[in-house]
């Protein structure tokens, strides 16, 4: 047992941190957003350059090679800085689908594109009626000689707006609901039949509904065993939520210090606010939730690739729940703590309060994660 | 970073579940199980146990009958021992008083003390609160006074745990009333049966008796038994009670409750259905569990940080640890309660004050003790330093406010 980062682990964390320190300034992100794309291609190369892109595909692939905590340190520091580039889409999420359901051939034609900054992917599952259950699939794909036709519609795709390629889910047999019947494609963003309706989300990145009008798939767009993909979109996702529960840890961590900042610096009634004990214990509250945070997020990237499925989405779940709550409550009293000052667009840690908010809602929200955990009736398991 | 542990972690702890799986008294066992009480022969028969294997005092120093485990062993043990469940060894003498006179002690103390600590042929009690000096445990007034070659101490300490058993108590004196108030304060042990102390049993809300007031008057103690130098005693303090948090967490513990919850929520019928089944229920649960988790996650990172850090200086985490640990604890027994439903309301203490009791229970069998501990448990977040004061602390050493 050991929570110690490796020498190349904490060069990955230096790095990456001083590349964000020197570029990533709050009015430097700000212009950013205001860019086409919602975000800094000058940036999507650095992280090229810095191997980032690469970080979880193995070095055949032209990737770096690493594993879940090299994912959980790049995504803290990203929440550290409230990137807007398109990482978890394409290397956490979209790459996920790639190392754990692409063929070689697959993984050979897309994944060296990945890290060298020239394909970025986005997720596109999520529909109008699903809410967080993975296997609440509509969109359907019909066999068409030696490939598939897609017809669907598909809400919330983060950064599907700008995304070369799309990682879409259909069911090709069975129910709405059904567990079985689920199938994956990587389809082109420009494809005939794909329309997109891009607009920006309330933590400032950048989101699309995507309309599937027969589109067509050849058979090289098919990702694992069509009919039974569920698990494999599971097993992406639990690793996405490890990803955005190292996230939010970043912006929490951020919104703490900013308020103890705070506490130490605003003067009212002749004196630093910071001495009134009630809001030294709000903030003692916050970091406590902080640490708990922190450790369920380290649970989760080290459960991230256990073999055990219900021990990993165990895993996962307790990790979200406790990442909602504690996001929160960090939240809201970061805000409440700066008083006026933290309710206005100029300052930042109302970003930073949005981009938690906004994490709760993505691959299931606290209560989900405790209804399922509830429903299975197993804990995560003992070390 | 590796969650796992080692094969030789592993081993290790089967090797402490094997001895704890052969050794332990059922009867000790079922106690815990069932929330009674322990008799002072349980606690002092177990302790003997552990002492004659070499794992009584496994926290102190190779030369004194430590262990030399890592870190992460004496984590391993001490989840064991609340896993099974086995009584702890007694805190008083082993993670209190012990350290404080293997790191501040006379030669001599530590020839007399120690050994008969780890043996438990010696019982200790605590005497830090006073009536006037609960939190702010440094305006404490018990006076100790030299006067050829001894103290003469005079004034009365509360919550005193378990004195009725107790053969010696560790005390805070004050032996400079001038001084500021941390500055007057020494470290001193006192035998029981010396001429002019009385103990009174302090009646705690579940009807219980744990806790004391202990009452000195012209108490003659030799100043050999004096801890370290006159006027430190606060430092002594700060170190004893800076141990006392790391351990406060109590993981195991929970998980074995946790573990009951579910073997009673079970056998409880709600409706047409066992309670285990009710949503509401499961839910509540899970939400523990999940905070149970974050927990043991968060003292296992405080363990694995422990080897960067110099001894004798506690991780000031560690009041985070007691902060969650004491609320989860609190939960638990509230999901007790709800478990027992209306059979929470006999009280029925004689089956723990009297061994030979054997009237048949009210209600099923394991409903007794549910309702006083919940009400008992209130203490655990009052104890050790109230989570208030804790809180006073993390804003001080962590934040810096």
């Amino acid at each position: 047992m050991d929570f110690d980062l490796s020498e190349e682990q904490r060069l990955l964390k230096e790095s990456l941190e001083r590349l964000l320190g020197d570029r990533y300034a709050f009015e430097q992100r700000k212009s950013y957003g205001q860019g086409h794309e919602g975000w800094s291609r000058d940036l999507w190369a650095q992280y090229a350059e810095l191997g980032l892109l690469g970080l979880p595909f193995p070095e055949s692939y032209s990737g770096t090679g690493g594993g879940p905590v090299e994912t959980m340190i790049a995504m803290e520091a990203f929440g550290r800085a409230l990137t807007l580039e398109p990482f978890f889409a394409t290397v956490v999420v979209g790459g996920g689908f790639l190392r754990h359901g692409g063929s070689a051939e697959q993984c050979a034609e897309l994944v060296p594109k990945i890290a060298n900054g020239s394909l970025t992917l986005a997720f596109a599952h999520t529909e109008r009626q699903s809410r967080y259950d993975l296997h609440d699939v509509e969109t359907r794909a019909e066999r068409d000689g030696a490939g598939w036709v897609l017809d669907g519609e598909k809400g919330v795709v983060l950064h599907g707006d700008t995304a070369d390629k799309l990682i879409v889910t259909a069911r090709i047999g069975g129910n709405r609901r059904d567990h079985d019947g689920v199938a994956a494609f990587v389809v082109d963003g420009r494809a005939a039949g794909v329309s997109r309706r891009g607009y920006p989300t309330q933590d400032g990145l950048r989101a699309a509904e995507v309309a599937l009008a027969k589109v067509r798939v050849g058979p090289e767009g098919v990702l694992g065993e069509p009919g039974r993909a569920l698990p494999l979109i599971e097993r992406v996702v639990d690793e996405g939520i490890a990803a955005l529960c190292a996230e939010a840890v970043g912006a929490m961590a951020i919104m703490h210090e900013l308020t103890v900042d705070y506490l130490k610096t605003r003067r009212q009634f002749g004196r630093e606010i910071g001495s009134f004990q009630i809001l030294q214990h709000r903030a003692v509250d916050m970091l406590i939730a902080l640490e708990q945070a922190r450790s369920m997020a380290m649970f989760a990237a080290m459960m991230a690739a256990e073999e055990n499925a219900v021990e990993r989405r165990n895993a996962a779940a307790a990790a979200k729940v406790q990442i909602g709550r504690s996001g929160k409550f960090i939240g809201q009293q970061a805000i409440q703590l700066h008083g006026g000052i933290g309710m206005t667009m100029e300052y930042k840690v109302g970003h930073y309060f949005k981009r938690v908010t906004m994490i709760d809602t993505m691959f299931g929200d606290a209560d989900h994660h405790l209804r399922e955990l509830a429903r299975r009736g197993t804990a995560p398991a003992a070390t | 970073m590796d969650l796992r542990f080692t094969p030789e972690e592993l081993a290790f702890r089967d090797e402490v579940r094997a001895f704890f799986g052969a050794n332990l008294p059922d009867n000790i066992r079922t106690k815990l199980v069932e929330g009674r009480k322990l008799a002072k022969d349980d606690i002092v028969t177990w302790q003997r146990t552990l002492n004659k294997k070499g794992w009584a005092v496994a926290n102190w120093p190779v030369e004194w009958g430590g262990t030399g485990w890592t870190p992460v062993q004496q984590y391993i043990f001490q989840e064991e021992l609340q896993l099974t469940p086995a009584p702890q060894p007694l805190g008083f003498g082993v993670t209190m008083v012990g350290p404080v006179i293997i790191a501040f002690g006379s030669d001599e103390q530590k020839r007399r003390h120690l050994p008969a600590i780890a043996n438990l042929d010696v019982w200790w009690c605590q005497g830090f609160s006073e009536p006037g000096a609960g939190s702010d445990l440094a305006s404490l007034r018990t006076a100790a006074k030299r006067e050829d070659g001894r103290y003469i101490v005079n004034g009365q300490k509360t919550w005193t745990t378990l004195a009725q058993h107790a053969d010696w108590i560790f005390c805070l004196v004050r032996t400079d009333p001038q001084a500021k108030k941390q500055e007057g304060i020494s470290f001193l042990l006192i035998d029981m049966k010396t001429p002019g102390i009385t103990v009174r049993p302090i009646v705690t809300i579940e009807g219980g008796h744990e806790v004391n007031e202990v009452f000195f008057d012209d108490v003659k103690v030799p100043a050999e038994n004096l801890v370290g130098r006159e006027n430190k005693g606060w430092d002594y303090a700060k170190y004893l009670l800076g141990r006392e948090r790391t351990g406060i967490a109590r993981v195991g513990l929970s998980k074995e409750r946790i573990r009951r919850i579910k073997e009673l929520a079970a056998m409880e019928r709600a409706g047409d259905k066992p309670l285990i089944e009710d949503e509401r229920f499961r839910e509540k649960l899970a939400a523990v569990e999940v905070e149970l988790k974050a927990l043991e996650m968060t003292q296992l990172r405080v363990v694995a940080a422990e080897r960067h850090r110099s001894e004798n200086k506690p991780d000031p985490a560690s009041s985070i640890l007691k902060i969650k640990g004491s609320e989860i604890q609190q939960a638990i027994t509230e999901l007790l309660l709800e478990v027992v439903g209306p059979y929470a309301m006999p009280y029925q203490p004689e089956r723990d004050d009297d061994e030979r009791w054997n009237e048949p229970p009210i209600g099923p069998e394991w409903a007794g003790p549910i309702a006083p501990t919940y009400f008992n448990w209130r203490k655990t977040t009052i104890y050790g330093g109230t989570n208030e004061i804790q809180k006073n602390i993390i804003a001080k050493a962590i934040l810096g406010l």
